[in-house]
């Protein structure tokens, strides 16, 4: 049996609690680079209290599919990003997932891909789910070639799907199957 | 300048009326086949008491990024289908929409086609979106035909995110840009 099921080589993932979640968010929504790698909601700057009413309302909200996540380092227990799998409690065994390192000074270092291979793991091994897609935005290069790492496969391209900076980009979809994820992690 | 929009030849677009369409939209989702050609969530037969409320969560996001009609004959009025534009992205001028065509004898009659029609005449110059985005399901071959028919394009192909009869399928996406149909229709 995995007892570690939440803890992968840098990261784990723990609960966060709304006015958690708003604070953190508040703080990396005035990075609007971080924001436009992440969400193709427009960017904005948002206080902690407002944010962590919004986090609030989603908890309420929130479907039995979602499980939310903050990323924290283990060497410092530092809190450093969030993720989470959404509607991940389906008749096709198929979620999708999410993952944003707002620290920017750790990007490029694995945090994000180590975090996003144990929600796989959460998914695959304790969902039981069959795959798990992602969308990410072609102009975000670094995730594309960590999903890829990863193993996710390439799937398709929503043409034009968001204007940005003058420039129609495409949304790229991505999947990684059980079968392909387990032999990549032997 | 085109003031008619919710008007075509066979068919016209209007509000949901609980008490006349409740009773036909309940009876539709007792057809699995209707239902497992619609979308990849369980078929599941609904009262009118269902639709009804379903239709009253609808209202509270209609006409923020969520816009729908329901289908009627002109020649009595009946209700035939719906549609929907959900999700939809102003920043980006992309939105998804759904469609059905409830009762099989109503099917194959240019109905949907003409709504269709409709749909991109007022998601492309009444909502001026960028794009269209629709999505069906492997085994739907009626649906992809139509699709194209109507010059969508395949997108994406989502790897046996469905299960269904004992077997994977493959979730489809199609995507059409304003400026396709508009060369299209000139």
């Amino acid at each position: 049996m995995d007892n570690q099921l939440l803890t992968g080589k840098l990261t784990r993932l723990v609960a966060g609690d709304p006015d958690k979640f708003g604070e953190l968010n508040a703080k990396w929504s005035h990075d609007s680079e971080f924001f436009m790698l992440f969400d193709s909601d427009p960017v904005m700057v948002r206080d902690a209290k407002r944010s962590g009413q919004f986090f609030r309302e989603r908890a309420e909200k929130e479907r039995p599919g979602a499980f939310p996540f903050l990323v924290q380092t283990l060497e410092d227990e530092r809190l450093i990003g969030e993720g989470g799998l959404w509607n991940a409690l389906s008749s096709n065994r198929d979620a999708w997932v999410s993952i944003g390192i707002g620290e920017r000074e750790l990007w490029g270092k694995g945090y994000g891909s180590d975090a996003l291979n144990v929600m796989l793991r959460f998914a695959f091994r304790e969902l039981n789910l069959h795959r798990v897609n992602l969308v990410t935005f072609e102009y975000n290069r670094r995730a594309i070639r960590a999903y890829e790492k990863l193993g996710f496969v390439h799937e398709g391209k929503i043409r034009g799907g968001m204007r940005r900076s003058h420039q129609r980009w495409a949304i790229v979809f991505m999947g990684i199957l059980r079968d392909e994820w387990e032999s990549a992690n032997r | 300048m085109i003031l008619q929009l919710f008007e075509g030849e066979k068919i016209r677009f209007a509000a949901f009326d609980a008490d006349k369409d409740a009773e036909a939209l309940s009876k539709w989702t007792h057809d699995p086949e209707y239902m497992r050609l619609l979308s990849p969530d369980p078929a599941r037969p609904l009262a009118p008491f269902h639709i009804k409320k379903r239709f009253e969560e609808m209202e509270k996001e209609a006409g923020r990024d969520f816009y729908y009609f329901v289908i009627r004959a002109r020649e009595d009025d009946r209700a035939l289908g719906f549609t929907h534009l959900r999700w939809i992205e102003w920043n980006h001028g992309n939105a998804h929409f759904d469609m059905g065509i409830g009762s099989a004898s109503d099917r194959g009659k240019g109905y949907g086609s003409e709504a269709l029609q409709m749909l991109f005449r007022y998601a492309f110059e009444e909502l001026n979106l960028y794009r269209l985005t629709g999505h069906t399901m492997e085994y739907n071959t009626g649906a992809q035909k139509f699709l194209l028919k109507h010059g969508f394009q395949l997108e994406v192909r989502r790897r046996e995110a469905l299960q269904r009869e004992g077997r994977y399928w493959d979730g489809l996406t199609y995507g059409i840009l304003a400026d396709e149909w508009a060369n299209a229709n000139r």
